[in-house]
């Protein structure tokens, strides 16, 4: 015999649907008033007319656009290898502070005050030590680049960060997952390379890519060094021209390299979510 | 007389000022199955643990195979690469599907190449019924199938003693019996093995003997039916009787 939908499970559907078109009609409403407030809150400032004439003409915007972003290349390449290099060296400080071998233990000690300096330190202040104190040693060997320096900075500062993310997935794993592999017969190198770690880096990827987002916006820092990245290029064209769109073509730019990753950021946080729910984990 | 293959002798432990194993002294012969009986907190898992070497032990010492595994600077590794373990809760390694958790120990501890590891669990799996499984993942397996990929995992190794610690407490009755079933036919292939259940049915069919231990000694040592059927200790008979009114004997 085929399935009658009874009277009540009719009425139940009914009500569902009007509950969620008025929900989509409250939203559309209420996006539409919070939006005419903010126009012309903004539009009726009294100095609005000369904030759009200096920070969105969009004169300077198309002849300043080329030049920041080949500064952006620039920003783009420091963010590539200063994120790789910052995953490698956090990997390993977090391996040498959550180890227990007594050969690691001057590594640990090492480990600790290195995380506790670069991540007290403000980034900034880094930079300052990094891209003037070295070249001001006078190794004739050494690089004098802003960018070289600006890297090392970011790497620095970086490193301690993922480093800490981490250990905290590390410490995440439980503790019969390593006592199973160690039951195996693995050794306790292999079962950190085989069992906890990767363990532990899926646990922590939202929160490595979180660092990643800020690591790719703080790469523009690096032209307090003189490195023309394309926060420093917005910054030439801004002054010969005493026009300050150039600085938002710039801020344009960075927010469109972080969306994807933020976006990308939030499926994957969501989907494990999602997985711990089913679980039962929750 | 068959060959020992686990001999332990006054074994003794304390946690501070706690005697969790008094003088254990028992001999496993090969083939043999051992089961270990007794409330918890009794020492079971403790006695399992120390001869897997994942607890240190105080006094006393563990042949496995005439070799002394107690000894100072023995290679743990080596000996845990000999002796299967699986656990209450399962503990597969979620990140890898059924197939790499049973060639884990194969291929990393004993060195045996991946295609090979990988046929031979192959047709471990299809044996046991878990072929179509073997590129699943843990999460998605039920308790049963999970703690069966545990075991085959702990038995590909070819282990000279099979250690299982209340292996079906945390399954109900349907998956506790496929998980003995797989048991009970790994005693029919011989494997050497040392249970501690509260299963007191499987303990009858299964074991060569059953060892009563309270407060961290064996008070009873014989068959499954002096033991189950006729018991001599008071402890044994107060065991019984709570089992009996749990409606679990």
């Amino acid at each position: 015999m085929s399935y009658q939908p009874s009277e009540l499970r009719l009425q139940r559907e009914a009500a569902r649907r009007r509950a969620s078109r008025r929900s989509t009609l409250i939203a559309i409403l209420s996006t539409v008033v919070i939006g005419t407030v903010l126009t012309i809150a903004v539009t009726g400032a009294p100095g609005f007319k000369a904030v759009r004439q200096s920070f969105f003409s969009w004169h300077y915007a198309t002849t300043a656009f080329p030049h920041v972003l080949s500064g952006l290349w620039l920003n783009l390449r420091v963010m590539v290898i200063a994120s790789l290099l910052s995953f490698i060296l956090g990997l390993l400080i977090a391996v040498a502070r959550t180890s227990h071998s007594p050969v690691l233990y001057p590594l640990r000690i090492l480990a600790t005050t290195y995380t506790d300096i670069f991540r007290g330190l403000p980034l900034l202040l880094v930079l300052y030590l990094v891209g003037f104190g070295i070249p001001g040693l006078g190794f004739t060997w050494l690089t004098n680049s802003a960018v070289i320096l600006g890297t090392v900075s970011l790497i620095l500062t970086y490193s301690a960060y993922m480093g800490e993310v981490i250990r905290a997935g590390i410490e995440a794993v439980n503790p019969a997952q390593r006592m199973a592999a160690r039951a195996l017969g693995l050794t306790p190198t292999q079962t950190q390379r085989h069992v906890v770690l990767p363990q532990a880096l899926r646990k922590v990827t939202p929160a490595l890519l979180n660092d990643l987002i800020s690591l790719q916006k703080d790469s523009g820092l690096i032209s307090v060094l003189g490195a023309i990245d394309a926060i420093r290029a917005a910054q030439i064209d801004a002054s010969q021209s005493f026009n300050f769109t150039p600085y938002v073509v710039a801020g344009a730019l960075f927010v469109s390299l972080t969306i994807p990753l933020t976006r990308f950021t939030d499926w994957l946080s969501n989907k494990q979510d999602r997985a711990r729910v089913q679980q039962g984990q929750w | 007389m068959a060959k020992v293959m686990l001999d332990i002798i006054n074994l003794r432990k304390s946690y501070g000022s706690d005697l969790v194993l008094h003088d254990i002294s028992s001999t496993l012969a090969e083939h043999e199955v051992k089961v270990l009986i007794g409330a918890s907190g009794s020492g079971k898992s403790t006695l399992l643990r120390s001869i897997n070497l994942l607890e240190g032990i105080d006094d006393g010492q563990i042949l496995l195979d005439g070799e002394d595994i107690t000894a100072v600077g023995v290679n743990a590794d080596l000996v845990r690469s000999q002796i299967g373990s699986v656990f209450q809760s399962f503990n597969l390694f979620p990140h890898l599907n059924v197939l790499q958790n049973i060639t884990l120990a194969p291929r990393k501890v004993h060195g045996v190449p991946r295609e090979e590891s990988e046929a031979e669990a192959m047709q471990f799996l299809e044996r046991f019924g878990l072929a179509d499984k073997a590129k699943q993942y843990p999460d998605l397996l039920s308790g049963g199938q999970q703690q069966r990929v545990a075991i085959l995992r702990a038995v590909i190794t070819k282990p000279k003693v099979l250690l299982l610690d209340e292996v079906t407490s945390a399954l109900d009755p349907i998956l506790i019996a496929e998980v003995l079933a797989l048991i009970s036919e790994l005693k029919a292939e011989g494997m050497t093995m040392m249970i501690a259940t509260h299963e007191m049915g499987f303990a009858k069919r299964v074991a060569d003997q059953v060892l009563f231990l309270h407060q961290g000694q064996i008070l009873e040592a014989g068959s499954p039916h002096t033991i189950l059927e006729d018991p001599q200790t008071p402890q044994l008979q107060s065991f019984l009787s709570a089992l009996r009114d749990a409606g679990r004997l």
